[in-house]
Parts: C-alpha cells; structure tokens; sequence
C-alpha cells in the first residue's frame, strides 16, 4: 500500500463531501497546506466547517475557498488579515467561532489523542466562557472545552518519507501537528518526499501513523510581513 | 512630561530578570527588546512555536518559514528551539512563562483586562491573548494611560469584553507604574515631572499611596 500521490487532486480524491469539518494547518500564511487548499477550491465542495488558526489572506491561503463562497462556518482565533472574510462574516454568509489560541491547539490535540474535553482557565470571565461548564480545580476556576475531530485534516510539512513520516522547518511547524492528528483522515503536502530510512528516527516531528496520504509539489510560501534589518557594518 | 513610547518601552524593560523566559506582545511591547539592560539574558517566546526569538533578518536572508506571532519575519539565536503550537500553549498555559507584557485597551484597578474587542467595530479574534493573561506567571500592561479622547484607561470596572479576569499585576503607562493591590492601585513610580494630582486626575480607579 502507498501513501504517496502524484498531485494534490488525486490526495484528496473520494476524501471530499458537502458539510464535511477540515482542521487545517498553518499560523499567518506560514506553513499552510497551500497545493491542498487549492485542490479543494477545484473540488467545489462546499458548506465547509474549518477550523484554522487564520483564515488566508485575500487571494491566498484559506482566502481562496472564501472567494468561492465554499467555507460557510470558521473555528479561528485571529482573522484580521483578510477583507473578504470580514465581508461574509459581516453580511451572515460565514459563521465564525472565535477560540483563544492555545485553546483551539489544545482542542485539536485532544480531539486526535482520544480526549473529549479537557478543562482550562483560558478564558474565564470572558465571553469564551458563555454556556460553558464551570469547575473548580486547586482553588481556580476552569472552563470545560471539547476537543474536536475532523473528518479531514490538510497540513503542510518540509519533508516525509513514504510511509508517511514527517518533518516540519522552522516556524512552520505550529498548527500543522495538532491538526493533523485530529483528522479521521489526515492529507500531508511536503516539500521533498525523501527515500525510506534517510530520516533520522530520532528526529521525526510527526510519526507517519498520523499521515494517510502524502503529495509533494512546488510551493509559493508567501511572506505576509517581510521586516527586515539593514546588514551591518563591519 | 509623560513618557514617550520608547520611555515606557524601557521602563518596562526593568522589569525583565536575567534567566527570565518572556512573551511580548505586539505594540509598544515590541520595543522593548531594543532596551534589555546589559548582563539581563531573557529568552523571547512567540506563540506561534519559537523559544529564542532573534531579531529581524537582515535583507535577503528573510524566510518564510520563520516569522513571529506577529507574522513578521525574524532571525533566529544560538539558543533557538521550535516546537508546534500545542507545545507552546501547554508551557504558557502550564506556568513555564515568567512574564507577559501585553498593550491594552483597558485596565480595572482589580487587575481586569480589555484588549482584544470593542463591540460594534470590527473584531479580529483574540489571538493568544487569553491564553498568555490567564496562564503567565506575571502580567504587566504598557500603554497610554489616557485614549485619544482623553479618557482614562485606568478604570474601576472594564468597560469593553475582557480578555482575562483579574490576571494584571502591574501597569506601565505614560504617566507612571501602578501595582495591582488589594483595595485598588498602588502608585509605584511617577514619571518624569508627573505630579501626584496629575495622575490621579487622569486616573479613574481607586489609587493607593
């Protein structure tokens, strides 16, 4: 059995249903499944739940299947970047649920590691706590969060073996390992797909045991904030 | 004069301990890592999975990969070490961080902060903002202690959506320091040519001497 696709349509073939949940990876622009993302805009599946950190910029990242009116609710913390999602959240088109950060990795996390809900201080006293059940634990109040389970998880990685071992580069690690463990099925896109046994065991960021199907292919990696120093002067 | 913002930012800078592991938010927060004391080595985190947070690149070495929480691109250190953002959620929920230095829009005087959202203007999402007020060791606000209007941001009760209950320790403004204390603020330091009365007025909290 092979894990390894020849393009991102094909990893994602006969995965895909209307109103189906995706965990996507990724933070800003950094790390997201981008090839995937564009082969679920071909798809046209539509009525999609999301749940990513970010929501893409105009054009680009998630903002694509946005622009196609394919996403209809969102699961994010921050969504500050792009203009035509305040647009359909503005107007009712897209429902949007708002997760303190750690709590929507904590979310993801637990939802893949076979834990239904787990209790956080993490917004106590704030509008995340609404309905939510109160306990006390050492004197401190927490919150009950669920953890969420995805029919499909799409995350982007630096370099997989074929059986789906994978290593990620940097910063663009960051939802991409939570979310791929909360998936039934979990899609990896990576830079370079490498021979078995040219990975160092020990150094492996997400066992393939996570990883259903793994495509390799270009990708853009576009930089949402280039700041920069002048070189110094020696 | 009250303190401009790179005064605040090195005000605030006083507060970091050598050996310290610290969040900084975006805003004048930012600033703060030009005005680290000599001999103080504090280890940056940014939440979207870095510990050792370096300066920005210089040209023509940025990487996309690499960027902070604020989604800008940044260099890496010596001491660098990546991690996904359940790891770095469970260290900043799990106490490991020493300090948060975070913006705000509002503070009450029983350690209350607003930071994230005003109801009927466009709302982005709260980030990790909730996460680091309500799991960090010690919090401390830097911002102007008035708003553009002249109001004071310094508040008996908050106003706007709270992004943590009771998680301020310390506010660091352009008039002063106040501790967050039983019984209301206390007044730790004045800045330069600030009277007493001055901050009072600006002030609509309970202030302790």
């Amino acid at each position: 059995m092979t894990k390894t696709y020849t393009d991102a349509d094909a990893a994602l073939d006969g995965l895909l249903f209307d109103g189906m949940t995706i965990a996507a990876g990724g933070f800003g622009l950094c790390g997201i499944p981008e090839l995937l993302i564009e082969a679920l805009r071909r798809s046209g599946a539509k009525n999609l739940t999301v749940a990513s950190n970010n929501c893409g910029v105009d054009g680009f990242g998630l903002g694509v299947l946005l622009n196609t009116r394919q996403i209809s609710r969102m699961i994010s913390s921050y969504v500050g970047e792009n203009a035509e999602f305040m647009r359909q959240y503005l107007s009712g088109e897209l429902e949007l649920e708002f997760n303190p950060q750690g709590t929507l990795a904590e979310r993801m996390r637990a939802g893949g590691a076979g834990i239904p809900g787990f209790y956080t201080a993490t917004g106590v006293g704030t509008i995340v706590a609404e309905g939510k059940e109160h306990k006390e634990f050492n004197g401190r109040v927490h919150i009950l969060e669920t953890g969420i389970i995805a029919d499909l998880s799409i995350v982007k990685a630096w370099k997989a073996d074929p059986s789906g071992n994978l290593i990620f580069r940097k910063t663009a690690r960051n939802f991409n390992v939570p979310a791929a463990t909360c998936g039934k099925v979990c899609v990896a896109e990576v830079e370079e797909i490498v021979p078995l046994g040219s990975l160092d065991p020990d150094h492996i960021h997400l066992p393939g045991i996570y990883v259903n199907r793994i495509v390799s292919g270009v990708h853009e990696k576009r930089i949402e904030q280039l700041t920069v120093r002048p070189k110094e002067v020696a | 004069m009250p303190w401009d913002r790179n005064r605040m930012a090195a005000r605030a800078a006083q507060e970091l301990q050598d050996g310290w592991y610290v969040n900084l938010g975006i805003g004048i927060p930012t600033l703060i890592s030009n005005h680290i004391p000599t001999g103080i080595a504090v280890t940056l985190q940014s939440e979207n999975g870095m510990l050792g947070m370096g300066p920005f690149p210089i040209a023509g070495e940025e990487d996309p990969d690499l960027i902070n929480a604020g989604k800008q691109t940044i260099a890496e250190l010596p001491q660098t070490a990546y991690f996904d953002s359940a790891t770095s959620f469970a260290m900043i929920r799990g106490g490991k961080i020493d300090m948060a230095i975070l913006g705000a829009m509002e503070v009450s005087e029983e350690g209350d902060l607003a930071n994230w959202m005003v109801p009927g203007k466009l709302v982005k999402g709260m980030g990790g903002a909730m996460d680091l007020v309500a799991g960090v060791k010690r919090v401390v606000v830097v911002m102007d202690h008035t708003d553009k209007a002249g109001r004071s941001k310094v508040l008996k009760s908050c106003t706007l959506p709270l992004t943590g209950k009771a998680v301020v320790d310390r506010i660091i403004t352009d008039l002063g320091v106040l501790d967050v204390v039983p019984g209301g603020l206390k007044v730790v330091e004045l800045a330069d040519g600030i009277s007493l009365g001055h901050l009072r007025a600006a002030t609509m909290a309970s202030l302790l001497n």
